[in-house]
């Protein structure tokens, strides 16, 4: 499996959406062009949606890891848009 | 003065409890009016009726408390502003639709062009019983596709591009059907579970998921006094010129099969759905 180097980590399993995608989008907007952020959710709704809407928003989606704890690990890189 | 109801009722003029007044029923298509016909209508709820108006349960406006006496003026001065009054009766009614794919994120298909196509063809034509078309621009079903004599369902027919899958296995979570699966070195699709949402098309971030848009149709849906759910039973349509042979083919068996004043569901019952089937399948295959 592939590994990447993770620069930041945040954690949304302690809201519930729609805070699971705001609090994730306000932890890339902490970090510069081409950093990797991993975003700890819960399965469910959040691991439904949010990566969707972090793809929306113009990311790139690096992976999906399953921490088989009920908790998903979500790579992303940040792209910077405009 | 002989009033005739049934003509006033035909173009959208509803009897009220009060006598002599009329709730106005107007044209709406997929549920949009522009911001000028709004303000036409406000003028003439101020003028003519009691300065409110109803939104109905299918995205009909009504303006209440129309006198009688002013029926022609308030016509002629909604169709200056650009408004035109709905209908009732034996027909086919307002054509609803969700916002569909382009204002929401979850659409497959664009749901308002199609709504006044739709609204075009056949609003107001006379049939045996009212009928109604829905469109709904996804699996969410915002729309209610289902309740309608003949609804529209907005869906993806999905295919893997197996070179761009990295295997991130975020479509595995997306799919809400369990359709999708990672295996040792793939992704399997169960194409018996997948009910065409596109929501592993929207959420790849590799465009490993091609969606091709298309329409799934729902016949003999019923909503009032009695309730039954529209039935699917075609496969996914993929273009216009299909999806309006079926339609022109259902209302023909509807004009056919129906006694007056029953509906379409209730024909379709009492003729048979193995012969309604057959007579869509083949308006499918053309
Ligand atoms: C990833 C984030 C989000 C998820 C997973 C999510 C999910 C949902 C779901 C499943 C519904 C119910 C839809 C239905 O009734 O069929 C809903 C409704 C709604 N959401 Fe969200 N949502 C999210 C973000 C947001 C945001 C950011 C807002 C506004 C700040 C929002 C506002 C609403 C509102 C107002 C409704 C109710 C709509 C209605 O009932 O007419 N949502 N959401
Ligand atoms: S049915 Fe789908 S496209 Fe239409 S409003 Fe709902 S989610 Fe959006
Ligand atoms: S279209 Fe919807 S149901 Fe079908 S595989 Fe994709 S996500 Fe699952
Ligand atoms: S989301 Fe796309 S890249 Fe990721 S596993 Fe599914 S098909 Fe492959």
């Amino acid at each position: 499996m592939d590994d990447f180097a993770i620069d930041e980590n945040t954690d949304i399993t302690d809201v519930v959406c729609p805070m699971t995608f705001v609090k994730a989008k306000v932890a890339l907007e902490e970090l510069e062009d081409g950093q990797v952020l991993s975003i700890r959710l819960n399965d469910g709704e959040p691991v439904q949606n949010v990566p969707r809407s972090i793809k929306d928003e113009g990311h790139r989606i690096l992976k999906l890891a399953d921490n088989e704890d009920g908790t998903y690990n979500l790579i992303v890189k940040k792209v910077k848009t405009k | 003065m002989a009033v005739d109801y049934k003509t006033l009722k035909n173009g959208g003029f509803m009897r009220q409890v009060q006598k002599n007044n009329f709730s106005l029923r107007l044209k709406v298509v997929g549920g949009n009016l522009t911001a000028s016909q709004l303000l036409a209508i406000a003028d003439i709820s101020k003028k003519y009726g009691d300065g409110h108006i109803h939104l109905t349960s299918r995205q009909g406006v009504e303006i209440p408390f129309i006198k009688l006496a002013d029926v022609e003026q308030v016509k002629a001065e909604l169709e200056a502003g650009g408004v035109n009054t709905g209908v009732c009766g034996p027909r086919v009614r307002t054509v609803t639709a969700c916002q569909g794919n382009a204002i929401c994120p979850s659409g497959c298909i664009d749901t308002y062009p199609l709504a006044v196509e739709i609204s075009e063809r056949y609003f107001g034509k006379e049939l045996p019983h009212k009928f109604k078309f829905g469109i709904t621009g996804c699996a969410n079903n915002c729309l209610k596709a289902e309740e309608n004599d003949l609804g529209v369902k907005g869906g993806y027919t999905i295919e893997l591009v197996k070179e761009n899958c990295t295997l991130c296995g975020v479509c595995v979570k997306a799919c809400r059907e369990g359709a999708i699966a990672k295996i040792d070195n793939g992704i399997v699709l169960d194409k018996s579970k997948c009910n065409n949402c596109g929501r592993c098309v929207k959420s790849c971030p590799f465009d490993a998921w091609k969606g091709e848009p298309g329409y799934i149709l729902s016949f003999g849906g019923l909503f009032g006094n009695q309730i039954a759910r529209g039935e699917q039973f075609l496969p996914i349509i993929r273009d216009k010129e299909t999806l309006f042979r079926v339609a022109d083919a259902a209302l023909a068996f509807f004009d056919k099969h129906a006694k007056p004043s029953e509906r379409f569901r209730i024909a379709i019952d009492r003729t048979g759905w193995d012969a309604f089937k057959t007579e869509m399948e083949v308006a499918y295959h053309g």
